[in-house]
């Protein structure tokens, strides 16, 4: 863009030079893509086949199809050059062999891939070079390019892409071309198609090339395409209308400039520029330079400037502050020239009174200076709004008549310390304690002050130290001289002193920021609760501000609510909601000084992140006459921003937490499904075929229909145990599981488990040793049953017949422990603790015991749920498995030994 | 001898007809609902002995169709239910059913409840009144209990507890309906009394709660006297 804009301002013989060296050039066609896959190579060739079949003379010079079959199909019937071998390190390369289709002279030559470097070796180090030397010998050349090989934008790309593309070319190459065809293909299409395999790339490439393929890239790039398609476009046209004498306007990328100053007029000034810029669709930019001047400005100029930059901003214009020290003019000028402006806009300014014929006004020097660009100067329409231009400055010194009474006191301390040491020193040196009185005053009052206290310093010098003494012996050419020093020196120091007190207070009013800031960032580090983080936000903000803030969150219904004040406040006036609400729903500021809704007493604005607004940020200022200057309302921004960032950072963390369940969900659910078609289906085919073979077969002996019978039996109970497991899982899963506790007998509830696995512990050795007299557990019964039916089928499911198995309690301390041991099998150490997790099983050798991995992840949501815990062991003697459960025991509440109670145990004892 | 006739309500026609099928093979009458509507309509009709009731119906709750029955009429009534929702058996049984079974379950464990549930509650009014299961003797109006011929010394709240089991030999008695009757209204939550006395009879009867042979608890539920024990 920037090369073309050279071309654009004013025509030149140059381009007369262009266009006469396209006649006897050949003529270059770009066939312009966006990305590489929209088919730049086909389209080409498409061409070239058309121009075949016309008759014209095509050669290809290069052509790269990447094995893509359609592309290769459109060769067909051209004449292909060979390529040049060339070797380079000991391999071959093949590359455009130029000389030979300089020899062929043909009508059109078709180079892929412009951006292509040649290898060492060649005789031109880019292929776009060959083109040219094609080009200088009357050739014409059909070529294919990528955006992203352009110079200018190579680093766009890059930063649009995160790929850096390392073969370019120069922009001129571009305008060289006269013909540019756009190559576009929606990046739906092209996803589609890379999808399909239809585009060609590089194996190295891998993750960067699938973040290239991004849609959100591809649109990007498209734009960008389209856009240097149509500049090239407009910058052809313009040649060509320049080199035919065609007069204006040429279309043009005009900028326009409004240079915004404290002038109630800014406002106007800002419309007119929209005006304009919309007449002449242009964009547009609003300038404010500030200068040191600023702070010194009366507070309504500092609330129209702030009026006029929102209005620009709402206006859609760019908003631009800079900071400059003095030359307001120069500075506008600097920035148009960067920026490419060609119009500015700025407001007349009268005259200072006093230094009026000293000072050009920046219109007036813009005038002078700004020669290359049009310039418009906007009057202010009438004499009353002029009236408020006074310059602030002044007015506000004048107001401290405090500080002109204390340089008048000071000056006469100074003279009746100079009275006093007159008698020790001679008299020119008395002037310095004058000096010093003007200085300080100077550094405390500011220039105003210093100026009384220079011109009372003199008359007191005068009339109390010169002869005749207490007698103003009027105007010598050296009192001249002296006063006009003591002038010199209170204006330069008052100067001076006043620009360091308004650093200072810059400084403090910076340093408070940074350690609100810094306090903020460390309150939210240490935050963890949503509603710590928004205390401390809505502190931060207030102190930041001097102000009252809120924090209004949505609520679940998607309505809005107080979440955090400071002061606290839990209620807000109507009309406050209503633009709190607007703010809300529109995702704009609202409320106090604002579009929507200024009567309110709150302004409201909007947090934003990436991911959309999290709510709303309330400001209440005590002092509501004035709005905001755009330095406060820019740190208004920066405060929402950084307290929705906070906000978001708590949200994040729930929603990580949710993503993680999420993901364990999903491993979940694809081990649930391989789990149940495995083990579902194991038991049914033993039923199945069980049943199938008694209802069909005749010829079955009675003890062969007796084991069927018994296999559909056990299969049928495997089967209900597993379904069993899948609820008990879903159950926990849901966190729905609460144990029902009540006090239980551990022997009973064990002794029930054991029955349902009666017949396979006939075939073991079972130990059982759970005293009558151990004491009773508070847990939920069904549950812990649960718990004993999955280890004991564990246990047998490990432990091969005439196996030993124990199941065994005791109290220790104030836990029970129950224990479950076998001699079986045995888990290996490093897999003890990963039984417990979900479809977790232990692979035996070569046969798979049936079993799903649920049981002992269900008897740790259990154990769990009533607060105890579950761990695997090695079994007794360093064999098999022990599972040991650790529960606490708590004191059961004691029975009433009422004294009806021993009477009638008397009496039936007696009966 | 007339067969006793029982009504079936359930709305999956396989277990109706398997329950038909060795219900029928037993000697008893079958007489099918597929809803609870058609099951309250026939119970009416009908007048069977016994309700097996699944607590799943899709047209009404399950309770409804008690409290219905109820209206009208005290015959037995056994709920068939999933396993998860122990809390509905628990509540079917407070509000008029008298027994339970757990699904899936086998055929034998359903006719012994059938069975005990079609014996009248023994009412221990006349002096002779005995009640005997296998080695177990409870003699009410004699407030004696003895196992095995040997006597057993039991405190008045044993020996109603006891009493209270025995009467209903066979079927369940929930927890609360034990607290209640024994221990009164006031006491119908607190379940470890009940653990405690048990704990104690069992003792006392020689039974152990890891293999009982007399009394049964049905975990949540409530205990049973087991009737077919020896």
């Amino acid at each position: 863009m920037a090369v073309m804009t050279e071309h654009e301002d004013r025509p030149t013989p140059e381009a007369l030079l262009v266009e006469a060296n396209r006649e006897r050039h050949g003529k270059l066609k770009i066939f312009l893509g966006a990305y590489p896959g929209v088919g730049k190579t086909y389209a080409m060739l498409e061409a070239a086949q058309a121009h075949l079949a016309e008759g014209v003379d095509v050669v290809v010079g290069v052509v790269e199809t990447h094995g893509r079959v359609e592309t290769e199909a459109l060769l067909r019937g051209l004449e292909i050059i060979p390529r040049q071998q060339i070797s380079y390190r000991g391999r071959y390369f093949g590359e455009t062999d130029v000389d030979a289709i300089l020899r062929r002279k043909p009508k059109i030559a078709l180079i892929d891939e412009l951006a292509h470097t040649n290898i060492p070796g060649c005789r031109r180090e880019k292929r776009y070079q060959d083109a040219e030397d094609l080009l200088a010998a009357g050739i014409d050349v059909y070529a294919t390019l990528n955006i992203q090989h352009i110079e200018s934008l190579n680093d766009v790309v890059a930063r649009i892409s995160r790929i850096q593309v390392r073969e370019t070319l120069p922009d001129k190459v571009l305008a060289l071309a006269s013909e540019i065809e756009l190559i576009d293909l929606p990046p739906d299409d092209l996803i589609q198609r890379l999808r399909q395999g239809k585009v060609y790339m590089p194996d190295q490439a891998g993750r960067a090339i699938t973040h290239f393929f991004s849609k959100g890239n591809l649109t990007a790039l498209r734009e960008l395409a389209m856009r240097i398609a149509a500049e090239q476009v407009d910058a052809q046209m313009v040649n060509y209308m320049r080199a035919h004498a065609i007069p204006g306007p040429w279309p043009a990328q005009d900028r326009l400039l409004v240079c915004l100053n404290e002038s109630p007029v800014a406002k106007r000034l800002v419309r007119t520029a929209r005006r304009m810029a919309e007449r002449q669709r242009i964009p547009w930019i609003a300038l404010y330079v500030r200068t040191p001047n600023y702070e010194s400005l009366a507070e309504t100029a500092k609330d129209s400037i702030a009026e006029a930059m929102r209005l620009a901003e709402r206006l859609e214009g760019e908003v631009v502050t800079i900071h400059a020290e003095a030359r307001i003019a120069d500075e506008i000028l600097a920035f148009a020239l960067k920026r490419n402006v060609t119009r500015l806009l700025v407001g007349r300014q009268r005259p200072r009174r006093w230094t009026g014929w000293l000072r050009e006004t920046v219109a007036q020097r813009l005038l002078h200076q700004a020669t290359q660009f049009e310039l418009t100067i906007v009057s202010p329409e009438d004499e009353d709004a002029r009236k408020d231009v006074i310059h602030g400055g002044f007015k506000a010194d004048l107001g401290k008549w405090n500080a002109y009474a204390l340089a008048a006191a000071g000056v006469g301390l100074a003279a009746a310390l100079a009275y006093a040491v007159s008698f020790v020193l001679p008299l020119p040196n008395i002037s310095l304690i004058f000096m010093t009185a003007v200085i300080l005053i100077a550094i405390y009052f500011g220039r105003g002050p210093s100026i009384l206290a220079s011109v009372l310093s003199f008359f007191a010098y005068n009339i109390f130290f010169t002869q005749p003494y207490y007698n103003f012996s009027g105007f010598r050419r050296d009192d001249l001289l002296t006063i006009f020093f003591f002038l010199l020196v209170s204006v330069i120091v008052g100067n001076l002193a006043a620009r360091l007190k308004l650093q200072i207070q810059a400084m403090r009013v910076s340093a408070q920021r940074t350690a609100n800031l810094y306090e903020f960032s460390r309150k939210i580090a240490a935050a963890a609760a949503l509603e710590d983080v928004l205390w401390a936000a809505v502190h931060h903000v207030a102190s930041t501000l001097q102000s009252a803030s809120l924090v209004l969150l949505p609520q679940k219904d998607g309505k809005l609510r107080i979440a955090a004040g400071y002061p606290p406040e839990d209620q807000l006036a109507l009309k406050d909601w209503g633009a709190a609400e607007w703010a809300w729903d529109h995702g704009s500021p609202a409320g106090w000084k604002s579009e929507t809704l200024p009567a309110a007493d709150w302004l409201f604005l909007p947090m934003r992140t990436r991911r959309g607004m999290v709510g709303l940020v309330g400001v209440c200022f005590k002092e509501r006459q004035r709005a905001l200057a755009p330095d406060q309302w820019r740190l208004l921004e920066a405060l929402v921003d950084q307290v929705a960032v906070a906000v978001e950072r708590t949200n994040l963390a729930a929603d990580i937490e949710e993503a993680r369940l999420l993901t364990e969900t999903e491993q979940l659910r694809s081990a649930l499904l391989s789990s149940v078609s495995h083990d579902l289906r194991t038991p049914l085919v033993s039923i199945l075929g069980s049943a199938t073979t008694l209802a069909t077969l005749d010829n079955l002996t009675d003890a062969g229909r007796a084991e069927l019978v018994t296999t559909i039996l056990d299969e049928s109970e495997r089967l209900n145990r597993f379904v069993q497991n899948l609820l008990d899982m879903t159950r926990l899963g849901y966190g729905a599981l609460q144990p029902r506790r009540e006090w239980c007998d551990l022997r009973e509830n064990a002794g029930r488990a054991m029955k349902q696995f009666s017949k396979a512990l006939e075939r073991r050795e079972v130990i059982f040793e759970i005293p009558p007299t151990l004491p009773l557990v508070h847990v939920d019964p069904v549950l812990l049953e649960r718990v004993l039916v999955n280890i004991l089928d564990n246990a047998i499911k490990y432990t091969a017949e005439g196996g030993r198995i124990a199941v065994q309690a005791f109290k220790r301390d104030s836990d029970l422990i129950l224990r479950i041991s076998d001699n079986g099998v045995g888990i290996p150490p490093e897999a003890r603790n990963a039984v417990f997790d979900i479809f977790y099983r232990v692979r035996a050798k070569d046969s798979q015991v049936a079993g799903t991995g649920l049981g002992l992840s269900i008897c740790r949501g259990i154990i769990e749920a009533h607060g105890g815990r579950i761990v695997a062991k090695v079994g007794p003697k360093n064999k098999g498995t022990t599972i040991e459960v650790v529960l606490a025991l708590t004191e059961a509440p004691s029975v009433p030994h009422g004294e009806a109670d021993e009477q009638l145990n008397e009496e039936v004892g007696v009966g | 001898l007339i067969a006793k006739r029982i009504l079936v309500v359930d709305d999956e026609p396989q277990i109706r007809k398997f329950l038909r099928i060795s219900l029928t093979a037993q000697g008893y009458d079958v007489v099918e609902a597929p809803r609870g509507e058609d099951g309250i309509a026939k119970c009416v009709a009908s007048q069977p002995n016994l309700v097996i009731l699944d607590l799943g119906l899709p047209d009404l709750d399950g309770q409804q169709v008690i409290g219905r029955i109820r209206e009208s009429s005290d015959v037995p009534i056994i709920v068939l239910s999933v396993r998860t929702k122990d809390e509905e058996k628990v509540s079917a049984l407070d509000s008029g059913a008298n027994d339970y079974v757990t699904k899936p379950f086998s055929i034998e464990e359903l006719l012994a409840r059938v069975r005990a549930a079609l014996r009248a509650k023994l009412e221990f009014t006349s002096a002779a009144a005995q009640f005997v299961v296998g080695e177990l003797v409870v003699d009410v109006p004699k407030h004696k209990v003895s196992v095995s011929g040997a006597d057993v010394k039991l405190t008045r709240k044993e020996f109603d507890l006891l009493r209270m089991l025995a009467q209903n030999a066979g079927r369940i008695v929930t927890h609360r309906q034990i607290l209640r009757e024994v221990w009164g209204p006031a006491h119908e939550d607190d379940v470890h009394y009940l653990r405690i006395y048990i704990g104690h009879l069992r003792q006392k009867l020689g039974d152990d709660s890891a293999n009982p042979k007399f009394i049964e608890s049905e975990p949540g539920v409530g205990y049973r006297l087991i009737l077919d024990a020896a």
